[in-house]
């Protein structure tokens, strides 16, 4: 360390420089006097370790192969994981419906009320809670792993030149990463990218990371399109990683458009490997994720429901789909789903339950739990391989969610970002359905889900 | 310093430029007379992570090249850096 420097400065840089050093001496000093280090045979081995682990994770060969397979392993744990609970649940559930509608039936209830009951709320609830809750719990609690032990910096590293090459900030990649549990979480997190361009870039593209309330649709219907759950991973993660590619897109053409402007400065910190602290994660997260689902479930899939089936039984939802349905089938859609969508804006979650209980009420199928009967539901429905992709698609790029919009307009405080928001996506999500389903029935690509 | 090999360590000289980049900088403890050594390339060459007082900090190679440095003959063992 030089000696305290004396002379005249020649600027207010200089100043601020040399008050600087004065300060981190002043605190070096301190540090000095109150700790002591030693160096321990132990602690040098595992810091070799981390060092290793880190070369590992960011190099050139296997960087982006082991964040690829991670997602892919993550996925593929998700899938296998869910089946046990969900199927347990959807048996609690059926033979709770038998319960109440003998209870019903027992005071002599009228009809519609049994239907708004049962039909609407219950199923409705009980579908988001069976198939829903298991994939988001176990997803959201890898994921949280994965953050506890100190990766996901690594990954924005990994990612910056990418983001740096369309205009957008490397710590984005953190941001989608947060978007991965709730999109209206990742919007907040947007805060740590400084530059307010780059922010927004951030904040208008973070819906094309499927959310926790989208994850578990994908998954569902990717296990139905490619079958065993290693294939249908890896659709996941091709889905996953198409996100990334047009959240790319998208950048890049609005720093060249409406957010013009040279990339600010990255500075992150790549803080030490911590052991994650299992237990405690593991039971937060979910603990976390069932009550928030069961609030959701209860405040925005209950009234959903009942909505629903007053539409059902009026007939006013299959005027609207019947309405919808030219211009979804130009994108590979039907009515149904497009109303789903439309109906589930207040939350993600409540899209699939949604249709399945349009699909029911239209139909004549009459219990629809656990995977297989949603199988049969949609086999009803006329559903191929290419309107599983495209629903898949449409879930991964459409517009945000309610709670999404409300956290978009109190960060950027515009009602034009927010139609942006709405607009970006929407549009992006038409045009890669509408191509995808053009181009699959140009080449005669359109199989039956089922045979 | 952006033109430093991972492994090379050098001593903080003197900081270009200013605003809120110099500001950060400086908190960072990029201040002169401080050592600081490249640790590692990200996959497509940028940015680079830099070791500074025990912390793991990464910057674009245009950023760090507002770190004016000079290369510390002699040990090049790796440091104390996580």
């Amino acid at each position: 360390m030089s000696a305290l420097n004396t002379a005249p400065c020649k600027s207010p840089a200089d100043l601020q420089e040399r008050v600087a050093a004065a300060l981190f001496r002043e605190a070096e000093a301190i540090a000095n006097r109150a700790t002591k280090v030693t160096e321990e045979e132990d602690s040098r081995a595992l810091r070799y370790l981390e060092r290793k682990l880190d070369d590992f994770l960011t190099s050139r060969r296997t960087g982006f192969l082991l964040m690829t397979a991670l997602l892919a392993f993550i996925f593929w744990l998700t899938l296998v994981g869910t089946n046990y609970p969900s199927e347990a649940l959807a048996r609690l559930f059926s033979w709770g419906e038998k319960q109440i509608l003998a209870f019903l039936g027992g005071l002599n209830a009228p009809l519609w009320l049994q239907g708004i009951l049962v039909e609407g709320i219950y199923r409705t609830v009980s579908w988001v809670v069976a198939v829903m809750l298991p994939p988001m719990a176990i997803f959201f609690s890898l994921f949280a792993l994965l953050e506890d032990v100190g990766y996901l910096p690594r990954v924005a590293f990994n990612l910056d030149r990418l983001f740096r090459a369309t205009g957008a900030h490397g710590k984005q990649a953190l941001t989608m990463a947060m978007g991965f549990g709730c999109n209206a979480v990742g919007v907040t997190a947007c805060r740590i990218i400084e530059a307010p361009r780059e922010r927004l870039l951030a904040i208008l593209t973070n819906v094309f990371t499927p959310c926790n309330g989208r994850l578990p649709t994908l998954m569902a219907l990717a296990a139905l399109f490619a079958g065993g759950g290693l294939a249908a991973s890896l659709l996941l993660c091709a889905l996953v990683l198409g996100g990334c590619a047009i959240t790319l897109g998208v950048c890049y053409l609005l720093s060249r458009t409406f957010l013009k402007g040279l990339p600010s400065y990255f500075v992150l910190e790549l803080p030490p490997f911590r052991k994650p602290q299992v237990g405690r994660v593991l039971l937060r997260s979910l603990l976390d994720r069932t009550a928030l689902v069961l609030v959701r479930a209860v405040t925005v899939a209950a009234p959903a429901g009942a909505l629903l089936w007053v539409l059902s039984a009026s007939g006013l939802a299959a005027k609207a789909a019947a309405a919808l349905d030219p211009l979804a089938r130009v994108m590979g859609l039907d009515g149904f789903i497009l109303l789903a969508f439309v109906l589930g804006w207040p939350a993600n979650e409540i899209v699939l339950p949604v249709l399945l209980a349009c699909y029911l009420s239209a139909g004549t199928m009459v219990e629809a739990e656990s995977l297989a009967g949603l199988k049969a539901v949609l086999e009803e429905h006329g559903w191929t391989h290419l309107t599983a992709l495209c629903y898949m698609l449409f879930s991964l790029l459409h517009f945000p969610c309610g709670t999404t919009l409300v956290t978009i307009y109190r960060e950027t405080g515009s009602l034009r970002w927010v139609c942006w928001a709405v607009l970006i996506p929407l549009a992006t999500a038409c045009l890669a359905c509408t191509l995808v389903a053009q181009l699959a029935r140009a080449l005669g690509l359109v199989t039956s889900l089922f045979t | 310093m952006s033109r430093l090999p991972p492994g090379q360590k050098a001593e903080v000289r003197r900081l270009l430029g200013e605003g809120p980049l110099k500001f950060r900088l400086l908190d960072l403890g990029f201040v002169p007379g401080t050592t600081v050594e490249a640790v590692r390339r990200s996959p497509l060459g940028d940015p680079v992570a830099f070791c500074v007082r025990g912390a793991l900090v990464a910057l674009r190679s245009k950023d760090a090249d507002l770190v004016l440095v000079e290369v510390l003959p002699g040990d090049q063992r790796r440091g104390a850096c996580p």
